[in-house]
């Protein structure tokens, strides 16, 4: 492990990192979904995985997009695009926290000379009607990641309970590279034949996205589409479990899922576009979090929610 | 006698919560102990972020050995009845007694219970406790159904006899076995070793880099932290508050100072202080001379090779960012207030709901608005003034430094409206009208901000009381006990006379303004069968709106009903809302004036009195008492006062009949009678006139000039004679007494 204690050089050499340890330590490395989403937690590899009494060990990147938190790239630490590294295991493996600290290791930081702290913060998803314990990790005052153990997901309780680690990679890995803008940090090598920088990658698309988020999304096409992602997601799981067809059990919780998380990466965006009002942002918070609970309720039903066939008398 | 020792090593435990368990562990497992008959010398208990300790000194080895005697059925019970009891009593038959009672034979049986070794009980009562520990939050992890506040990972418990030889409690709870290991701090420490008493083990963790007392970290950070300070010529901000949270993230305390950018040193002092403070919990530096926050204070949990130099760095690079949005924040608002005189706030509020049956801020505004511009004459301040306060005191509700530390409303305020270049005394009520936040909060004297904070408190309390949203028990969601305090501490201590009563009689007000929204006109006086009789009387207090204006936007927003079942709803509901509102203004004033050592029934004596809806008044009328009561003379008077009473009521009971005619001097026969009539005639018109100028110590001291003819004619003088006469003038003479007394206070209520 020597290479790996020895400090990285880029952004992407982090992400290659956590991989790499997330790997060697048994866990699934899954790819991003393929969906707009606010956080790592909405990817159905943890939100949906995390119910059931299934085993699960996953970790991915997953790009996520937060339309509010847009600054047109000039902000040193915001985006509103950016990515999250997660890690989910199930049931909670009683060393989790020694398996953090070692991925942490592995992406350069010393603990012989940082300050790693554990600070209480319960981590709670309104949309996703889902909660747990744990804390923010701090290093040298920074956070660098979310660990919880989740309780509750979809209206569900947790059994077993997961373990969840959630880490900010910009935030990270600027840290760690000892970056202070975000666009200035290496996105490959710097030795690389062609040195790419976060900004050379990503401040024109900040910029864009920031324009179209606050100023142009047509919200009435945006409104439409909540409606519509709504509408579906129930159409879906109104149907037969059985399909006709083929004559298999086959419940579309994943289908039904997409378009929850349709709903809420839309909900983001008429936010931003300031068009939700304070008494109306709960009211539309309730309707996606009634989708994910429906789709909680479908996804416990299928095989990989831990569902099985009453065995015949 | 044996000495037990327990650790439960757990992954972090939030700071907020460790002192609490450290004493509920402490206090559940003594008393489980004592329950089951071991009692104990000694307990103290600590923690850590990662343990919760205690040790018991002196422990009984073994519970006493407990006989009980059982009653059972008598001899000639049906068979299944004797055997339910042999059963109950896990005795045999052979082992009955059989004894002769009233009733005839009956078995009785001694059941033995031999005592238990300690580690037995050690072990069921720790199963217990750890089961049903009261975490204000706790959780499961992995595939287990045990609950913690965070994953629990090892339990050390042991017994250590007078040899110093450590026996392991037996004890697992799932899947957790007692040991006698444990570990040192996370980084410097992590090997599991073996303890075997209290002593060994604090002395073994301290050289593996824990300090187990809290009081020892955070004595140890002060410390520190002040002598850094001192020697850079700066001193820390005190915030006790601060050091406890922090002495809870850390096992070992490691000071470090910084330095604060340049840029950011023109902040407000405490906008620096709480973004340090709630983001990266750091205390404050400042100088002395200045007064300016120029560095901070950050406590790491670990040391390093570089003393800290790498830890300091980070924590100087994640401030300054942190800094930097409080500044972006800070330049955006003083903008808007500069320029736009805090309107946009002002215009957001209107979209910002206050509670959703109470409207927005800025509904509310409108109405506290209103009233402050009604207090202000009584408080002696210009209404004009107390009602420009009012409209921008909760303006800074819609800045951005607000939004992002909420704890800064108020203050902020103050900075913008000045910042607006608004008078000082609007700006002094933006900070000011929010208290008295406690009950050891300053109360603000400034008039315009005393209207503010009064007109606040009371628009709250007259809507929640208006929607039924009191507190009741623990519950009080909406702060309206503080609300209320706040009202009694702010009219009390600025010695204020409002008639609450009369002004939350202004419900009447409401209702017609209510009827009135609802098309509805109402006759005064009306005899006509059905419709609304509001008294003439009200009519004068038409124009005001005052306390009502609340009640009346509930009213009004609630109820669509266009009838005359809505007007008798609301004229009964009102009433009763005054009513308890009154009573709930009582209550707290009890509760302050309690504080002040004033005696409870000293309390309820002037709280029946009329005008208690005048609280300036009502504590003068208490403290006169209180005070009266203490001396001799009063003491004395509340005896006769008592005695004479008695007399009265009894003779009263007897004859059925009120002895209030008044008593006349031509039937009194003694001297001691006689001069007790000369007393009154003297004393009556004194105490009546001082009580009317609301010189209750003037009142109370001319009732003393009482006592001693009192006293006199209860020695002297027998009531309840043969004649009639002169026994019933001798009752209509007690009654003037009694008359008297209760103008005063009713002292039937004073103990004693």
């Amino acid at each position: 492990m020597t290479a790996a204690t020895e400090k990285p050089r880029s952004f992407q050499e982090i992400i290659l990192r956590l991989q790499a340890y997330w790997a060697q330590k048994g866990c699934a490395v899954m790819q991003p979904y393929d969906m707009e989403v606010g956080a790592g937690t909405f990817h159905p590899a943890t939100t949906l995985r995390s119910l059931g009494s299934r085993p699960w060990a996953a970790a991915y990147v997953q790009p996520s997009r937060r339309p509010t938190d847009g600054r047109y790239g000039e902000n040193p630490n915001r985006l509103q695009h950016y990515y999250q590294y997660q890690v989910l295991i199930k049931p909670s493996p009683p060393d989790l926290q020694d398996l953090y600290l070692g991925s942490l290791k592995a992406i350069g930081i010393d603990m012989g000379m940082h300050d790693i702290r554990f600070v209480e913060d319960d981590w709670e998803s309104p949309t996703l009607g889902a909660w747990g314990l744990g804390w923010e990790v701090w290093c040298d005052g920074m956070e660098v990641s979310q660990f919880t153990y989740f309780q509750q997901v979809g209206g569900h309780d947790c059994h077993p309970v997961s373990g969840e680690l959630t880490y900010g990679l910009e935030r990270l890995a600027m840290y760690v590279l000892g970056i202070d803008h975000v666009m200035d940090m290496p996105f490959n090598d710097p030795d690389a034949i062609i040195p790419l920088s976060y900004g050379d990658v990503f401040r024109q698309t900040e910029q864009e996205y920031s324009r179209w988020n606050f100023d142009v999304a047509n919200t009435e096409v945006l409104l439409r589409h909540f409606e519509e992602a709504e509408a579906e997601c129930e159409a879906i799981l109104t149907q037969e479990h059985e399909d006709p067809k083929t004559g298999k059990r086959i419940i579309m919780a994943h289908p039904a899922y997409d378009q929850c998380i349709k709903a809420s990466h839309i909900f983001n965006l008429l936010d931003a576009r300031g068009v939700i009002s304070v008494t109306e942002r709960q009211a539309y918070i309730g309707r996606v979090r009634a989708l994910a609970k429906k789709c909680a309720d479908a996804f416990v039903q299928t095989e990989a929610g831990g569902w099985a066939e009453e065995p015949a008398a | 006698m044996p000495d037990l020792l327990i650790e439960l090593f757990s992954e972090e435990i939030p700071a907020r919560m460790q002192s609490r368990a450290a004493e509920d562990l402490k206090k559940r497992m003594t008393d489980g102990l004592v329950e089951a008959g071991l009692t104990y010398a000694g307990a103290a208990g600590f923690s850590t972020p990662r343990r919760l300790t205690l040790a018991v000194d002196g422990l009984l080895a073994e519970s006493p050995t407990v006989r009980e005697e059982r009653k059972g059925p008598r001899t000639d019970a049906p068979e299944k009845a004797i055997e339910g009891f042999l059963r109950g009593a896990g005795v045999s038959r052979d082992d009955l007694e059989v004894r002769d009672e009233k009733k005839g034979q009956v078995y009785f049986a001694t059941i033995t219970k031999p005592g238990r070794p300690a580690a037995g009980i050690v072990a069921d009562v720790l199963d217990d406790v750890i089961r049903n520990f009261p975490w204000p939050k706790s959780m499961r992890w992995g595939a287990g159904t045990l609950r913690w506040v965070r994953p629990l990972h090892s339990i050390l418990c042991i017994l250590t006899d007078d040899a110093g030889e450590a026996q392991v409690v037996p004890l697992d709870v799932d899947g957790i076995a007692a040991g006698n290991t444990t570990r040192g701090h996370r980084f410097l420490a992590p090997d599991a070793f073996a303890v075997t008493s209290f002593d060994d083990y604090a002395a073994k963790l301290k050289r593996a880099s824990v300090v187990l007392d809290p009081a020892e970290r955070a004595d140890h950070i002060w410390q520190d932290a002040t002598n850094q300070a001192f020697a850079a010529g700066l001193e820390v901000v005190e915030d006790k508050g601060l050091l406890a949270e922090v002495a809870g993230l850390v096992e070992l305390p490691v000071v470090l100072m910084g330095t604060i950018d340049d840029d950011f040193l023109d902040l407000p002092p405490e906008v620096l202080q709480t973004s340090m403070r709630e983001h990266q919990k750091f205390f404050s530096v400042k100088n002395p001379k200045t007064g300016r926050i120029e560095r901070f204070i950050t406590v790491a949990n670990t040391q390093t090779a570089d003393n800290g130099a790498t830890i300091l760095a980070g924590n100087q690079k994640v401030l300054s960012a942190r800094l930097a949005d409080a500044k972006f924040f800070w330049e955006n608002d003083l903008r808007v207030a500069k320029d736009a005189q805090m309107q946009p706030w002002l215009d957001s509020l209107k979209n910002v709901t206050f509670h959703n049956k109470l409207g927005s801020q800025a509904e509310r505004i409108d109405r506290i608005a209103a009233l402050a511009r009604e207090i202000a004459p009584v408080v002696g301040a210009d209404a004009d003034l107390a009602e420009q306060a009012a409209r921008v005191a909760k303006a800074d509700l819609s800045s951005e430094m607000v939004y992002e530390f909420p704890e800064l409303q108020g203050l902020m305020g103050r900075y913008y409206a000045e910042a607006a270049g608004m008078p000082a005394e609007v700006a002094a009520a933006c900070e000011e009208h929010y208290s008295p936040l406690g009950p050891s909060d300053g109360v603000p004297t400034a008039p315009v901000s005393v209207a503010v904070a009064l007109a606040d408190k009371l628009d709250t309390l007259a809507g929640f009381w208006a929607i039924d949203e009191k507190p009741t028990g623990s519950k009080d969601p909406f702060a309206l006990r503080r609300a209320a305090l706040g009202v009694v501490r702010l009219i009390v201590t600025n010695d204020l006379q409002v008639n609450l009563l009369k002004k939350l009689m202004n419900w009447q007000v409401v209702a017609d303004k209510a009827f009135r929204a609802k098309g509805f006109h109402i006759v005064f006086p009306s005899s006509e069968e059905g419709s609304i009789g509001f008294g003439p009387e009200f009519e004068g207090d038409i124009e005001y709106q005052e306390f009502g204006d609340a009640f009346g936007f509930v009213r009004t927003e609630r109820l669509d009903e266009t009838s005359f079942e809505f007007a008798d709803i609301v004229f009964a509901e009102a009433s009763n809302w005054v009513g308890s509102l009154m009573a709930f203004f009582h209550d707290r004033l009890k509760v302050y004036l309690r504080d002040q050592g004033v005696r409870h029934d000293v309390i309820d004596a002037c709280i029946v009195m009329d005008g208690n809806d005048d609280l300036t008044l009502l504590v003068k009328r208490a403290a006169a008492l209180s005070d009266f009561l203490k001396t001799d003379d009063g003491g004395n008077l509340l005896q006769g006062f008592k005695r004479a009473n008695n007399i009265l009521t009894q003779a009263e009971e007897k004859d059925g009949v009120e002895y209030s005619y008044g008593a006349d001097v031509k039937f009194a026969e003694t001297d001691e009678e006689k001069t007790l009539f000369a007393a009154l005639d003297a004393g009556e018109p004194a105490i009546e006139a001082a009580l009317k100028s609301e010189d209750f110590a003037g009142a109370m001291g001319a009732m003393a000039a009482l006592r001693a003819p009192i006293d006199g004619f209860f020695e002297g003088v027998q009531v309840n004679t043969d004649n009639d006469i002169i026994r019933r003038n001798r009752l209509n003479l007690l009654s003037r007494i009694r008359q008297i007394c209760l103008q005063a206070a009713d002292l039937t209520r004073i103990e004693g």
